[in-house]
């Protein structure tokens, strides 16, 4: 005993001696292992991915591989810890290369510091023009699009048939016709509010979130506020105490009330389809409700390049000429399937209808903006939208929003 | 507990004179006698820490990180010192522990504070030479009828060029001299293959050597003696294109020009590079702003109204949670103890499932049961009325109490049965004797014995339903939101889910700054309830 004792405690410190040591090494030891890459054969340049997006990336890694005997490391992460990943770890030198993700991060990419300018050149033309213009900013290209999305009203053909209704009032009332529980559901995403869902029901009303210059950037003056913005409030108020909007609802039970019949209508976008399952569905743009023509928002998923890449030309090299390739493309597409922003790839994928409808819907949007003053609207914004659904004053409750948006924007 | 041993504590006794006189009193894993197992195994556990210290350091140095390279390299001098010397030999008990001390919390807390310090969050996220990178990345401009040249990166005397086929000529240049015409060949692939004078670089090792890339993208080479025409780069590597850059960087002044405009952007104290009108350039990087987020915290009128209506819910959430649950878990262990009620062992076993399931996954399921329209217990338990449990302040803060309660007394009904078969029957018995009722003996014996030990587990509990962020995140996000609250503060955010919120890091317009201030603020409210709660719990065991 008094042998073997004091020997485990030796044993288990030294262990855990080692495992400290080890720790700290995982502190540094990634950067600096893709940094150095001396004891390697070539380069390596690292790609930040989501599951859904790592095959086809590898892809078409391989033929860049084989071509030019650099490695591309895929880096699988959640795809929502992905943005503040990239802006806390390019600064430290420990970011990728490339990293997948979304239009709208790339105003608080650019406040950061973190993004690095690409040139399409001649293949520019590729691409949707709504795809790149979304991921331009300040008259700059960011990132290459690969995929569009966009909500669009989604409905059940063996209820109301396929036929597109031409207002707000016009499905409601066709709604309640078909005899289903409810006339039309709607993500509220519960008590938090969801104005994203809601947003082409808000625009036919004329009141979009930021104000558009000449050239189509957003400003970052507020344009939610006066009439437009209150007749939405009234409107949502109304269809609140009516109950064809409700805050009981939210994504599962929105989707799980259309698939079972009880509502011939919802909002949603192609990434709910499969939940759909069993069910025809037809898919239209989204009618309007306050007269103008209903816009969602579109948004875009592309790749950055980091700011900080020491290994630029080959980075650029693998996203223009191998990523940006019609077979890089379609493989993304067939790994996850979004709307094409390759203009061929999108038409040659249209012969399915249901892709056909979002791409109707996505033509009617407007890209959700990107400059970094968005990142504080959602919160207000969702809150007051549900607030409002669930009988607040809906007139002073916007205006409250406005002015706190504001005020929040001012500081 | 805290009784002071009469001897010696266990990492002292080996320096103590030994009670049992070994050889020469040496320590067996240091004994070169016998076998010697003792010290080999010190010897190969110490080589594979120190193989794994130097990896670091050396990891450490490769990437610049010289503070981590000290850190590691001390550390490491420390642990031979201390496993290799008699002198030391106590330490080589802490040692261990101590590492992870300082890894794990000290630095965690330490690096907090310095962020509390800082501006740190959207717009201020790197240091000011990446921000004059980027503001530079992002002012430099493809012209727009540029053509698109094929080209090669040529080498002469260490110096790099670029040389590009302009229809069948080939030019060349540095970015110290403008493009030239010279004399060269043109490939197949459209790119000067052979330029008089310079060494043209395969394309290849442009793209696989680091050091050749890099200066190959840093090239700008201009069209000619006038900046305004432009420079030529290379974004691939084999085509290359004109930009031209408005923004201008001077170091010495540390301003930025717009050349186009002529604004001036002065770097300023804040983190930004602002204009004489205030205007700012998107990039900043991030600055000490000394005590400014703590005062914020305090001064701010939109967030302090806010915060203290938090800081009430949190301390009543917390104090709500811990007591009832636990008055709960007492109540069901004081039932399930007495030996009239039949099958115990297998209600007692029931009664800890909440505890055996993962709490982010009880409050999701709890999120849909308090759905007013389409939840269970309004459908089962209140006949289907619309009572909104999650929209109203008051039911959503019932409801998430419920949940923690549901969720937490289970442990308490665990560590109370244990408890109380711990307490000794022969007190119980002289009270009954003395004629001491039911409630009498649970006042006056039960109940004192049962804090004395369950005391300090209740201020545990207290601090970690202070900073329980999984229910409140995972049950309803905080809300329903507070009307006209900034960062979309909810009627039911405790402290650690109102610093997610304003940490941004959901939404996008990031604060960490601010964000790490208040952390500190509840640590230091935490630590110092914890430690005035510890203190009184010694009265406590006056009674045992």
């Amino acid at each position: 005993m008094r042998m073997t004792a004091p020997r485990r405690t030796l044993l288990g410190s030294a262990a855990m001696l080692a495992v400290s040591a080890l720790a700290l090494t995982g502190c540094s030891g990634g950067g600096a292992g893709d940094d150095t890459a001396a004891g390697g054969d070539g380069p390596e340049i690292v790609v930040w991915t989501d599951a859904e997006r790592e095959q086809a990336i590898g892809d078409a890694a391989k033929a860049f591989e084989e071509e030019t005997g650099a490695t591309v490391r895929l880096v699988q992460k959640n795809f929502e810890d992905l943005r503040n990943d990239f802006i806390a770890q390019v600064p430290t030198g420990e970011g990728p290369d490339i990293t997948v993700g979304a239009h709208d991060w790339l105003g608080a990419l650019v406040a950061a510091g973190v993004v690095d300018t690409i040139d399409l050149g001649d293949t520019a033309s590729n691409f949707e023009p709504v795809a790149l213009e979304a991921m331009t900013y300040d008259g700059q290209l960011y990132a290459l699009p690969y995929s569009l999305e966009t909500v669009a009203l989604v409905q059940n053909t063996a209820l109301v048939g396929a036929e597109a209704p031409a207002t707000w009032d016009d499905m409601i009332q066709r709604g309640l016709a078909s005899g289903a529980e409810r006339p039309f559901v709607i993500n509220t995403a519960g008590e938090t509010g969801d104005g994203y869902t809601m947003y082409g029901l808000q625009t036919s009303f004329g009141a979009p979130v930021f104000v558009q210059d000449a050239s189509g950037s957003y400003t970052s003056e507020v344009g939610m506020g006066g009439a437009p913005g209150e007749a939405f409030a009234q409107w949502l108020s109304t269809n609140g105490q009516a109950g064809y909007l409700s805050t009981t609802i939210d994504y599962d039970i929105n989707n799980e009330l259309f698939a079972s019949g009880k509502a011939p209508y919802t909002v949603q976008g192609p990434w709910a389809i499969s939940s759909f399952d069993g069910i025809d569905v037809a898919v239209n743009p989204i009618p309007s409700a306050g007269g103008q023509t209903a816009a969602p928002f579109v948004g875009v998923q592309g790749f950055y390049l980091s700011a900080q890449s020491k290994n630029a030309l080959l980075a650029t090299e693998f996203l223009v000429n191998y990523l940006g390739t019609e077979d890089a493309q379609r493989a993304l597409y067939e790994a996850d399937p979004r709307i094409p922003a390759y203009t061929s790839l999108g038409q040659e994928v249209a012969s399915d209808p249901i892709i056909a409808g979002f791409l109707a819907s996505a033509q009617n949007g407007v890209p959700m903006p990107s400059i970094p003053e968005m990142g504080s609207v959602w919160d207000l914004w969702n809150a007051a939208e549900a607030q409002i659904i669930s009988g607040a004053e809906p007139v002073s409750t916007w205006n409250q929003m406005i002015t706190d948006l504001q005020s929040t924007l001012a500081g | 507990m805290s009784v002071t041993p009469p001897v010696a504590p266990p990492g002292a006794a080996p320096t103590a004179p030994a009670p049992l006189p070994s050889p020469r009193g040496e320590s067996h894993a240091r004994s070169f006698r016998g076998i010697g197992v003792g010290f080999l195994v010190k010897l190969v556990i110490m080589a594979v820490v120190n193989a794994f210290g130097i990896l670091t350091i050396l990891t450490a140095v490769g990437a610049d990180s010289w503070l981590l390279a000290s850190i590691t390299a001390v550390l490491l001098i420390v642990a031979d010192v201390v496993y290799f010397t008699r002198r030391a030999l106590p330490l080589k008990y802490l040692l261990p522990g101590l590492i992870f001390l300082f890894a794990f919390q000290v630095f965690i807390f330490g690096y907090t504070a310095y962020i509390a310090f800082t501006n740190y969050g959207t717009g201020h996220a790197g240091s000011q030479a990446q921000a004059v990178d980027a503001t530079l990345i992002q002012g430099e401009r493809r012209v727009d009828d540029s053509a698109t040249y094929a080209m090669s990166v040529v080498e002469r005397l260490g110096t790099y060029g670029l040389a590009i086929a302009d229809d069948d000529v080939v030019r060349v240049g540095t970015p110290d001299e403008p493009l030239t015409t010279v004399d060269g060949e043109i490939g197949a692939s459209g790119a000067p293959t052979e330029v008089s004078g310079w060494t043209v670089v395969p394309r290849a090792e442009v793209l696989t050597d680091p050091s050749v890339q890099q200066a190959a993208a840093a090239l700008r080479v201009p069209l000619s003696d006038d900046p305004n025409d432009g420079a030529l780069r290379t974004r691939d590597g084999s085509t290359a294109t004109v930009y031209t850059s408005t923004l201008v960087w001077d170091e010495q002044a540390q301003t930025i020009t717009d050349t186009t405009t002529g604004t001036v952007y002065t770097a300023t104290d804040r983190g930004t590079f602002t204009s004489a009108d205030g205007e700012s350039l998107p990039t900043g990087w991030y600055v000490n702003v000394g005590f400014e987020n703590f005062l914020r915290v305090f001064t701010d009128g939109a967030l302090l109204q806010p915060l203290l209506s938090v800081t009430g819910w949190t301390f009543a959430f917390a104090i709500l949670s811990v007591v009832v649950s636990f008055g709960l878990g007492l109540l069901f262990a004081l039932i399930f103890n007495d030996p009239r009620v039949r099958a115990r062992k297998f209600l007692r076993t029931l009664f800890i499932l909440p505890y055996a399931f993962p709490a982010f996954m009880s409050a999701l399921l709890f999120r849909g049961m308090f759905n007013s329209e389409f939840g269970v217990i309004n459908d089962v338990f209140f006949f289907g009325l619309p009572i909104n449990w999650l929209g109203d302040p008051v039911l959503a803060k019932l409801a998430v109490l419920w949940v923690n309660v549901w969720l937490s007394y289970p442990y308490w009904f665990l560590v109370c049965t244990g408890a109380l078969q711990a307490l000794p029957s022969d007190t119980l018995e002289a009270a009954q004797l003395d004629g001491a009722g039911r409630w009498r003996s649970f006042r006056s014996i039960v109940l004192p014995l049962l804090l004395v030990s369950t005391a300090p587990l209740a201020i545990s509990s207290f601090a970690f339903s202070f900073n329980n962020f999984t229910v409140i995140y995972m049950f309803n996000n905080g809300g329903p939101a507070i009307p006209g609250a900034p960062y979309a503060l909810g009627s039911t955010d405790i402290l650690i889910s109102a610093i997610y919120d304003i940490s941004g890091v959901s939404g996008g317009a990031a604060d960490y700054g601010l964000a790490s201030a208040l952390s500190i603020v509840v640590f230091v409210v935490v630590g110092a309830i914890s430690a005035l709660a510890f203190r009184q719990t010694r009265k406590l065991e006056e009674f045992a």
